[in-house]
């Protein structure tokens, strides 16, 4: 399986590639080369529409092919992308998201200034440059490119058979978001703040990741996990490089999921960036993380995990109940949902600690009912206007419910989902996690998850009664009508989460199937 | 005819009601409660089924009753088309707002026959949650001026609750024989349960069930919440919904733990006792009508609880009539009380004075509730506390006695109320305040029927309720202590 191992082979071998399985990446890489073309050659009249386009046919196309892949699973292109049941899951998931995300990016709203992204991210904010962008109409198109190349990234990162694929990985998906947060129309300053933040701190973790990797490539020869994971079995004696190892790679995937220490960008970039780029990277960067801490774990260091698994506990306990903590005083919405994200990476975790089979597919599970509703409720988020600019202040959300019942029913619900009542995809998601947790030997996890999730639900219900039970102040803040772009992302993620909550079996009867890990 | 899923049938009619109400084109808004009514009056059969619903987890959608399911599910069914009627003018303007309250009581409808009926544990979980919300927005956005406050309280001691009991839902499959219908409530009784974890895992229910219920001390959430509720909402909490925690205390608590029931009955006695007398004593204390009559239901409750943990066959079968009897005299005693608020504009007990001049067969009802409320032999009441008095006297005699105190604070608290309140020189301020409608007639008739009914002839119901409880204890294992008197226990098993 693993074609070569550690050491210094003289002769050139020439890798195979199985082009069935890394399809999906070759379509959207394809597809975002092709949107720098779009930006470069075609007319500004027709670059947004050719824009949208492409990306979309791309996420399809990529969609269809994840659905091919799946007779051709393996290990592929030397060990280092290896296309297994959650690779499959993950990327299938990934791309969904990424459609709705897409469709949420390509809102315009018909009209100037109301658009989520600026005019011209090269200008300086409050410049006659800016103003007279603004003022010849032009729209940022450059976004979809880059979400593509985020994209790709993403389904590369769960499905890395070594830790330098990984890492590339990480590198990949994260770079086009550094700009994506800076390009946000409202609040220019706070955006390209939240971008500078987000691109220190990340570049930051990056280094914690490669550096834990030198040290396991010190431990095992290899980047290999399959190697590394032999290793432990059969090493003795290099505890040293191994534990420090583990913790420091995982200090670096932790920092995409937004664990507890590593958690302080969470607000400011989910805040700062253009709404519906804040969804896309809420939900799709979450699954494509926790993806790769899967494989990480459960194909690479599992044999270790009495050395580290008691600090994985701590961050998961922190997580849950610091995120849900600190939403209680948050006053924004956008911060609000950052640090309810936050909460949620910390049930994830507990699933992921079960260290089962189980566990995989209960985090699998998870992750597409939280993607979807989360990418759903930024994009209400971005529709609910003051004045032109989005209203994410608390108080401007007081009396939704009488004056756009549809609206806020909707976001209620979604709400709801967050908060884990039945009959939502929230609750049926926790329920897995912390049935997961409960049956092997993490009882304690799901207890303080469930008391961390009635915190949250505080959070929640307090947004419910804004909206349905106080009376509006002032009548400026209105709900712009979204096109059909905006609609559909939305209807689709309240269905989801709807049916999810109500007839979950097929979907976690497919988690179950492809929870298995190709070692 | 057996095939027919008759249950989910009768549960779906009040939901498939709540969406032809809350969809109603807006030529026919103006006949939304009269569709209302029309949905919430639904008869009953008795007969189970049983569906896969998620594998995976070990869960089917199985429902079945039995009889403690039955004249509870019997009850709600009556309440909630009493409930409608009663809140013909709760929101007088026809419209959306008008259409969504009565959707939302129908909603809940569904939801707790649902609750009642499920044979699954985790089915049971999915509407004990799920109940909450219509009942969140009924009284958010409904109720009067501490809505938000109480609507909110209301849900989070609820959630908690609940998510506590989701902790030994989780460990409970997991110690059963798993599988795909391994959620049964069939499959999770009489398992051999490790003592320590029997124990955490009736905790985390009996939780859940005490805040529901509400047992001292966790009772807080519902003088806010029945108060500022509208009355129609309030008889639903109280009268339906709290059973869900004596209910499960029953279902769940004894049938499933019975070891842990047994070690921790005594400290539930005490509880139980102390919010009899709490409860009572708070009673008295209170000036607003809406709350006393809260506080009565505290100390009801404790009643129930008392019956359930006394575990002797009379005992328990007395309260599971009593959960019936305390339904309708709650809901009696809510709604008169709102006719009597709104005549007068204020729920202040010393603004009234003197009423039974001005309205003389309200104020008549009104005292029939408050007997029936103080357990007046005759009246409903008497016979389910007299048989959980008896039965808990067989075990716990020093309880028997304190909680018979309980009787005494009621015969202060309806009474007193009823001298300040209908007592005294006519009222000038209530001159010309017209007595009971056509419609209010039809709202209390039902009720105080139901009063007399059950208080003459209560072999009917306790002959359905008898087996369910002798299934009961026959699981926990406790057979009824040899009576020491012969003639305490004789007259009452019958």
């Amino acid at each position: 399986m693993i074609a070569s191992l550690s050491g210094l082979t003289t002769e050139f071998v020439v890798t195979k590639i199985n082009y069935g399985a890394v399809l999906p990446m070759l379509i959207v890489f394809g597809a975002a080369m092709t949107g720098v073309l779009v930006e470069a050659f075609a007319p500004r009249a027709t670059r947004y529409a050719a824009q949208v386009g492409v990306a979309l046919v791309g996420l399809v196309a990529a969609l269809a092919a994840v659905g091919l892949g799946v007779g051709h699973q393996g290990s592929t292109l030397a060990g280092a992308v290896v296309v297994d049941g959650p690779a499959l899951f993950l990327q299938g998931t990934i791309l969904a998201l990424s459609v709705l995300s897409v469709l949420a990016m390509a809102e315009r709203y018909d009209g100037v200034g109301v658009d989520a992204f600026t005019a011209q991210g090269g200008s300086v904010p409050g410049s006659v440059q800016e103003a007279a962008a603004v003022r010849a109409g032009v729209t940022t198109t450059e976004v979809f490119p880059l979400t593509m190349f985020a994209v790709g990234g993403m389904l590369l990162f769960p499905a890395a058979g070594d830790l330098l694929t990984m890492f590339v990985a990480l590198e990949v998906l994260s770079l086009p978001l550094y700009i994506l947060s800076g390009l946000a129309s409202r609040r220019r300053l706070l955006s390209q703040e939240a971008s500078l933040k987000y691109f220190l701190l990340g570049a930051f973790s990056s280094t914690f990741f490669l550096f834990g990797s030198a040290l396991l490539y010190g431990y095992s020869g290899s980047m290999d996990l399959g190697v590394i994971a032999h290793a432990i079995g059969t090493q003795s004696g290099m505890d040293g490089l191994l534990v420090p190892g583990v913790l420091l790679v995982l200090v670096g995937l932790l920092f995409k999921t937004g664990a507890v220490p590593f958690h302080s960008w969470i607000p400011d970039v989910y805040q700062g960036a253009p709404t519906p780029v804040t969804g896309f990277m809420a939900a799709c960067t979450k699954v494509a993380a926790f993806g790769a801490i899967l494989r990480f774990v459960y194909v690479g260091v599992a044999d270790s995990r009495w050395d580290w698994a008691p600090e994985l506990w701590a961050v998961a306990i922190a997580t849950m109940v610091l995120g849900a903590v600190l939403a209680v005083t948050q006053t924004d919405i956008k911060r609000l949902l950052a640090y309810s994200s936050i909460a949620h990476a910390g049930f994830v975790l507990t699933g992921l600690l079960a260290f089962d089979k189980v566990g995989v597919s209960a985090v699998l599970f998870y992750v597409v009912a939280y993607g979807f509703a989360t990418i759903a409720a930024f994009a209400i988020v971005s529709m609910v206007r003051d004045g032109g600019s989005e209203a994410t202040h608390l108080t401007q959300w007081a009396g939704l419910g009488k004056n756009h019942p549809v609206v806020a029913g909707t976001f209620a619900f979604l709400l709801l989902a967050f908060g884990g009542i039945p009959l939502t995809s929230g609750f049926t998601a926790k329920f897995a996690v912390f049935s997961a947790a409960v049956g092997h030997g993490a009882t304690v996890l799901a207890v303080v998850g469930v008391l961390s999730s009635a915190i949250a639900a505080f959070v929640y219900v307090r947004i419910i009664v804004l909206m349905y039970f106080s009376e509006p102040v002032g009548d400026s803040v209105r709900v712009i009508s979204p096109s059909v772009f905006t609609t559909l992302a939305v209807s689709i993620g309240v269905l989801v989460t709807l049916v999810l909550g109500v007839a979950p079996a097929p979907l976690l009867d497919l988690a179950a199937r492809s929870a298995l890990f190709l070692r | 005819m057996s095939d027919f899923p008759w249950l989910t049938t009768i549960g779906l009619i009040p939901a498939a009601g709540a969406l032809v109400v809350a969809f109603l084109p807006a030529s026919l808004a103006d006949k939304a409660r009269h569709i209302a009514l029309g949905f919430s009056v639904v008869a009953l059969f008795q007969f189970s089924e049983r569906h896969p619903w998620i594998e995976q987890f070990g869960v089917s959608y199985a429902v079945g009753v039995d009889g403690i399911a039955l004249v509870l599910i019997v009850m709600a069914a009556v309440l909630v088309p009493v409930c409608v009627l009663a809140a013909w003018r709760d929101v007088p303007e026809v419209g959306k707002r008008q259409q969504a309250y009565f959707a939302l009581m129908l909603v809940l409808e569904t939801f707790m026959i649902g609750v009642f009926s499920a044979t699954d544990v985790f089915l049971f979980y999915v509407f004990f949650e799920a109940m909450l919300i219509p009942v969140y927005f009924l009284i958010g956005s409904y109720g009067g001026p501490r809505r938000q406050y109480a609507a909110v309280k209301f849900l989070l001691y609820s959630l908690l609750g609940g998510l506590v009991m989701l902790v030994a839902v989780i460990a409970l499959y997991q110690h059963g024989p798993g599988g795909a219908d391994g959620f049964l409530i069939e499959k999770l009784t009489a398992l051999q349960l490790d003592q320590t974890a029997g124990r955490l895992m009736f905790a985390g229910f009996f939780f859940a069930f005490a805040v529901k219920a509400p047992m001292w001390p966790v009772h807080t959430w519902l003088p806010d919440a029945a108060t500022e509720a509208r009355p129609a909402t309030a008889v639903l909490l109280v009268g339906v919904l709290d059973k869900v925690g004596t209910y499960g205390m029953i279902r769940f608590c004894l049938q499933m733990f019975p070891e842990a029931s047994k070690w921790a009955a005594p400290a539930i006695i005490v509880l139980a006792v102390t919010s009899v007398l709490y409860g009572g004593l708070l009673a008295i204390g209170q000036t607003d009508i809406m709350r006393l009559i809260a506080y009565t239901s505290v100390s009801h409750f404790g009643f129930i609880v008392l019956g359930i943990f006394a575990m002797t066959s009379v005992g328990t079968a007395g309260s599971a009539l009593y959960m019936v009897n305390h339904g309708f005299t709650t809901a009696a005693l809510f709604l008169v009380a709102a006719m009597l608020v709104r005549r007068r504009g204020s729920k202040r007990i010393p603004d009234f004075g003197g009423w039974q001049r001005v309205t003389p067969v309200l104020a008549g009802v009104f005292l029939i509730s408050g007997l029936s409320a103080l357990a007046l032999p005759g009246l409903n009441s008497f016979v389910s506390e007299f048989l959980v008095l008896v039965g808990t006297f067989q075990r716990y005699r020093i309880a028997a006695v304190l909680a018979t105190g309980g009787i005494i604070l009621a015969a202060l608290y309806i009474l007193l109320t009823y001298q300040k309140m209908m007592t005294g020189p006519k009222p000038e301020a209530a001159a010309g305040t017209a007595d009971l409608s056509h419609r209010e007639k039809w709202v209390v008739a039902p009720l105080i029927a139901a009063f007399i009914v059950l208080g003459l002839f209560p072999k009917p119901a306790l002959d359905v309720i008898n087996p369910a409880v002798a299934r009961t204890l026959y699981y926990v294992g406790v057979t009824d202590p040899a009576p020491t008197d012969p003639g305490t226990a004789e007259g009452a098993v019958k």
